[in-house]
């Protein structure tokens, strides 16, 4: 399950189910909006997709957790909008049969979704407001 | 054509159709924009390219009816 939504991420739900008979281990990520960057205080960001393209960025992701570690369970919500300090921007969830390939499944799904999943966000702080730029990377296997 | 982001803001527009002569190129597209609007500029450097939402080079050349995006660095997460 691949989604953007624009309401309240629930961890839990998103876990609900994924895990079948041969599965050992759940691994799981939440991104939480952090309340200072560089020493600066963050009142809210505000979130932007492209939501056909990050689905299709985020299904790439799912096929390449697929070809690399065999998993076929990964999950991923992001929420786009206004967020306030403290609440959940994105959530990641996969199962896996031994706790080794879930953990480093999930950690390579944030990593990539960071890097090639269209979704922007702007921090808006007392003084002024700054879209976020991350790092510019191709979309090829790493 | 959709833009986001800084871009979006710059434009004051999410979406918008034009026409091109057959050959136009991305970076065709991206230059003729830069004309009309010379506060893009700056963005050009580290900007992506999607056509049909998949990355593409600049030089794709672009057909009837594509959907091409100009992407700032994304910072989702």
């Amino acid at each position: 399950m691949f989604e953007i939504v624009d309401d309240i991420l629930d961890l839990r739900t998103l876990a609900q189910g994924i895990a079948s008979d041969g599965d050992g281990a759940i691994a799981t990520f939440s991104g939480i909006v952090r309340g200072t960057n560089k020493g600066k205080r963050v009142l809210f960001l505000e979130y932007e997709a492209y939501p056909e393209m990050a689905v299709k960025m985020m299904e790439r992701i799912g096929e390449e957790v697929k070809a690399n570690w065999g998993l076929e369970s990964l999950r991923i919500q992001h929420r786009i909008g206004r967020l306030n300090v403290g609440e959940t921007s994105v959530v990641i969830v996969v199962s896996s049969p031994h706790r080794d390939d879930s953990f480093a499944a999930c950690q390579y799904a944030i990593n990539r979704l960071k890097r090639i999943v269209p979704i922007w966000k702007k921090e808006v702080f007392e003084d002024g407001e700054v879209w976020v730029e991350g790092p510019v990377e191709t979309v090829d296997m790493p | 054509m959709r833009v986001f982001a800084a871009l979006r803001e710059v434009i004051d527009q999410e979406e918008l159709e034009v026409e091109l002569p057959s050959g136009t190129t991305v970076t065709g597209l991206w230059e003729r924009l830069v004309s009309d609007e010379a506060r893009l500029e700056p963005f050009g450097a580290a900007l992506q390219f999607a056509v049909n939402h998949d990355f593409v080079s600049k030089e794709t050349e672009l057909q009837p009816d594509d959907e091409v995006a100009f992407l700032p660095p994304v910072s989702g997460g």
